[in-house]
């Protein structure tokens, strides 16, 4: 057997290899009026021993494509392919994919071992091997002195380690994650978070993980797709969904951002005028053409308070996070921007209500998207 | 290879074409019944014709009509008396803090569904006939009692489920509203269990029309209900006019059954 | 009494009074259901160990006679004591009868119980509602039925004779076969409603889990299914096994004079038999095990939720 690669990403000098892809996929429930597309002709092909993020609002369809992958539901179009084999019509149980349940669903009448041994006893392994095997898992999830407990007299830490050793167990081509955080509290959760990134490193495999926290996502994943009403709006590494979103609703669910409606003024070499209410920014010309209607993106980190230049704006109040302060400003014409001042960095004392100020955007951070 | 079907975690195989046979097996003889109850001829063999001969005849039949009398009489009575003290116990034992006893008089009340009925019959047999004679007494009343004792349970699970899905804030606030204790049952608790009530009374009048064993044992000479005269009437076959009385005690019981369904549905 | 007392002491006052009061509403059905159920049992218990009345009745005066003669009888030519095997027929066919009643039972009501708790929710309750007609209706309403069906000028012998299928009708009619179809057939429902509670209660996601452990659809059954759902097949298995065990109706209608179950040979000892004590004694010993087997079930289902 070919150990599973450690690399999360293959360079560019090599085509990545590609564990899991979907082809066209679609899935539609119900009939006729009450018809709804769950997945709506999705592609995706997910790189082998690379951590790939499902993200997206709940019912954008990421669990649906998840299931179908998983072999619980069958695509009403397209196909699944494992290795490059369409499995589309394998059921689950002769799919060489494992999944960690939202819910854990751990075998409440059977012990931590037992629950963890199962999918080796189903696939005949031999008793001593899966004994083995069962004791590295539960090593790999620091849980040597539960083996015998039943799972509920567990903590939902310690359950949500049990499905992980006991989807880890039988060595998955893939491994699926169904939102597996979300039941735990916050501390939990990043504690959660380190150690399924450390799981990954250490067993090379494929995780496709799906959740609905935009911060989970961009601190775990290798690649993130984001998806909104059964489509994928955008794949690519968390940078690049952060820092150039595709379109208004990747920026807009994907950290905060404001957004400024304007329309391209002139245009000169490679730098274009775009007009706002309150004057005019200066961005790349890539792509737009005078007169277009275009919205501008800015993170509030990339949001510059001074005195001399910029757009006139006035302070219309403070929300100290800790970390950092929230200015919430008002440009002239009436759209409102946040900027975010670090507390150690920038001014301590915030800026009164109603100081009157200039508002400028760290140069090359300004997004400009289509309407 | 034939196509396989996509794949569905609740589907077992076998388990849907069982079940459709099971619910063909338990219609199939309630149908044959129903349709001989029908049938105009004389011989049971023999299909004669859609008829109401044998509803006539059971109607005109004095001792069915005795028999049909008693049983309602009884019936009513005993659901009368089983939903007045069942309502009583369930007021009694539910929305309460725990207290030494609950769970003997849960015993106790569900007594009869636990006990088998043959040796709650025996038991009645022994105890009646020396009351019979002793006191000389041989009326409906130890049929009346009998049949109360083991309605109530069927009256008192209702009513207790109701009272116990009801919102105990609702008696709070009526007492806020300046309500007495009385004034507070006649006008909150009251109405809001009526549905329970009216479910239990229900069932357990359909439970006394079914009884067969205890009443066969507690009764007098000449003291039938429905089910006991029917059951004297078996000799080698049902008789065509059996078949006809029991399809009217059937209707009767889908109609209180539909009913009770209705009434106990969850509206929200 | 003290002049004031603690708000504590006051309050624990006002509480037991609420509880005593609470209590007393539940006296007149406690003494309702002593007099007309309870109580009498006793009643049985005493009579259990009288000699028997020369016509019905008893004499008073101990013996424990009734209860061996439930197991032992005295020849009547040379008065030494043998195995009472009659008995032992009557108790080992209801034993057996109610045993294969029970296992028929699961046979049928598991796959049906699954269907119905698989069906969407709109359709579940009209499902529900076909099983639970037939449970409400009349017991004996429902024997007739059978009656009509397995006789042997009945629906089945007629149609399987006029197929070709067979030269003479089949004779089920007061047979064993008999009172284990017409018991199946009548308590059936009883094993459907609590599996179906069962069922019901089932998380699908642990099939779910199952299959993607690479567990077959009999696996997934045998090793996952099954196990979660065992409260509701003991206690659909009790509720059918006991009232089979002390069975009358069904016996008497069905398996004719000859086919008698405890049931039927109690209410012998009542009438023509003649011997109460050996009735009540039956009666006692129909009880007890009844009781038991309630109480493992009470044992059972009480390790299996510990929280519940």
């Amino acid at each position: 057997m070919v150990p599973p690669s450690l690399q999360p990403a293959a360079g560019p000098s090599e085509t990545p290899r590609i564990a899991v892809e979907a082809r066209n996929a679609s899935k539609a429930f119900g009939q006729g009026d009450a018809l709804t597309r769950a997945l709506d002709d999705v592609s995706v092909a997910i790189r082998k021993g690379e951590f790939f993020t499902l993200l997206g609002p709940s019912g954008c369809g990421k669990t649906t494509l998840l299931r179908l992958i998983a072999g619980f539901d069958t695509p009403t179009g397209g196909s699944i392919l494992l290795n490059g084999r369409d499995i589309t019509a394998d059921p689950p149980n002769r799919r060489p994919v494992n999944t960690v349940f939202q819910s854990y669903a751990l075998f409440p009448h059977l012990t931590v071992l037992q629950n963890i041994r199962f999918g080796l006893d189903m696939l005949g392994r031999k008793r001593a091997e899966a004994d083995a095997r069962a004791a590295e898992m539960l090593a790999l999830v620091r849980l040597e002195g539960f083996a015998s407990r039943r799972t509920a007299q567990l903590s939902g830490g310690q359950q949500q380690r049990v499905a992980l050793a006991r989807a880890l167990a039988p060595e998955p081509e893939v491994l699926l994650l169904d939102e597996p955080l979300s039941a735990l509290d916050l501390k939990l959760r990043k504690e959660m978070q380190r150690e399924l990134k450390r799981l990954q490193r250490e067993t090379g495999i494929t995780f496709v993980f799906v959740t609905h926290d935009q911060e989970e996502a961009l601190t775990m994943s290798d690649r993130i797709g984001v998806m909104q009403g059964g489509r994928i709006l955008q794949i690519g590494p968390p940078r690049e969904i952060y820092n150039q979103p595709a379109n208004r609703f990747v920026a807009d669910f994907i950290g905060e951002t404001n957004f400024l409606d304007g329309e391209v003024g002139a245009i000169a070499g490679d730098t274009a005028t775009i007009e706002l209410a309150a004057g005019s920014v200066t961005v790349r010309s890539a792509g737009l053409d005078r007169g277009q209607k275009v919205t501008l993106a800015i993170r509030p980190e990339q949001v510059r308070i001074g005195e001399a230049e910029g757009l006139p704006a006035v302070v219309t109040g403070n929300v100290y996070f800790g970390t950092d302060t929230h200015c919430h400003l008002e440009l002239s014409g009436g759209a409102g921007v946040v900027a975010r001042l670090q507390s150690a960095a920038d001014d301590a004392t915030p800026l009164g209500e109603g100081t009157a100020v200039r508002v400028s955007f760290t140069p090359g951070s300004v997004q400009v998207l289509a309407d | 290879m034939a196509e396989r079907r996509p794949f569905s975690v609740t589907r077992l195989p076998g388990f849907t074409a069982i079940a459709l046979v099971t619910f063909a097996l338990l219609y199939a003889p309630i149908v044959t019944l129903v349709a001989y109850s029908f049938n105009g001829s004389e011989s049971i063999a023999v299909w004669g014709g859609f008829s109401w001969r044998w509803y006539g005849i059971a109607w005109q039949n004095t001792a069915v009509q005795e028999a049909t009398v008693r049983s309602l009489v009884i019936a009513t009575a005993a659901a009368a008396i089983a939903g007045t003290v069942a309502t009583l116990a369930a007021l009694g034992t539910t929305r309460t803090d725990r207290f030494r006893g609950r769970t003997l008089i849960y015993v106790l009340v569900n007594q009869p569904l636990m006990v088998p009925e043959i040796v709650t019959a025996v038991a009645l047999l022994i105890f009646f006939s020396g009351i019979r004679l002793a006191t000389g007494y041989a009326g409906l009343g130890y049929l009346i009692l009998a049949h109360s004792a083991f309605c109530v349970p069927f009256a008192y699970l209702p009513i207790r489920a109701r009272l116990e899905g009801m919102d105990l804030s609702l008696e709070t606030a009526a007492s806020d509203l300046y309500a007495d204790r009385f004034q507070t049952f006649r006008h909150v608790t009251l109405p809001l269990m009526a549905p329970g009530i009216v479910a239990g009374v229900m069932l357990a009048f359909i439970i006394s029309l079914d009884d067969v064993v205890i009443t066969e044992f507690v009764k007098s000479a000449g003291q039938d209900t429905l089910p006991t005269y029917m059951l004297g009437q078996l000799r080698r076959a049902v008789t065509p006019e059996v078949n006809a009385i029991s399809t009217a005690l059937l209707a009767l019981t889908v109609l209180l059954l539909t009913m009770f369904f209705l009434l106990t549905r969850k509206r929200d | 009494m003290p002049p004031a007392g603690t708000p504590a002491t006051t309050e624990a006052t006002i509480e037991a009074g609420r509880i005593r009061r609470n209590w007393l509403l539940a006296a007149p059905a406690l003494a309702l259901l002593l007099i007309g159920a309870s109580g009498p049992l006793l009643i049985v218990l005493v009579y259990s160990f009288l000699e028997p009345g020369d016509y019905s009745g008893v004499i008073w005066k101990f013996t424990p006679r009734a209860w061996f003669e439930i197991f032992l009888k005295r020849d009547i030519f040379d008065g030494t004591l043998g195995v009472a095997d009659a008995h032992l027929t009557i108790f080992w066919r209801s034993v057996r009868l109610s045993l294969l009643t029970t296992l028929i039972t699961i046979l049928l009501g598991f796959p049906t119980a699954w269907f119905i708790a698989t069906r969407p929710r709109s359709q579940r309750a009209l499902w529900l509602f076909l099983i639970t007609i037939p449970f409400w209706t009349n017991l004996l309403i429902r024997t007739f039925a059978i009656m009509e069906v397995i006789r042997n000028q009945g629906v089945m012998n007629t149609v399987l004779l006029q197929a070709g299928l067979i030269a003479e009708p089949i004779q089920i009619l007061y047979t064993d076969t008999a009172v284990l179809i017409g018991m199946t057939y009548v308590y059936l429902p009883l094993m459907v409603l609590p599996l179906y509670a069962a069922i019901d209660r089932f998380d699908f996601r642990l099939a779910e889990a199952g299959y993607d452990l690479y567990a077959s659809r009999l696996q997934v059954l045998r090793r996952v299914i099954l196990p979660l759902v065992r409260p509701g097949l003991i206690a659909g298995s009790i509720l059918v096994f006991v009232p089979s065990l002390g069975a009358y109706v069904t016996p008497r209608v069905l398996g004719g004079g000859k086919n008698m179950m405890i049931g039927n040979f109690i209410e012998l000892q009542f009438g023509q038999g003649r011997n109460w004590p050996l009735g009540a004694a039956l009666s006692m010993l129909l009880l007890l095990i009844v009781m038991a087997a309630l109480l493992v079930y009470v044992r059972v289902s009480g390790r299996e939720n510990p929280h519940g």
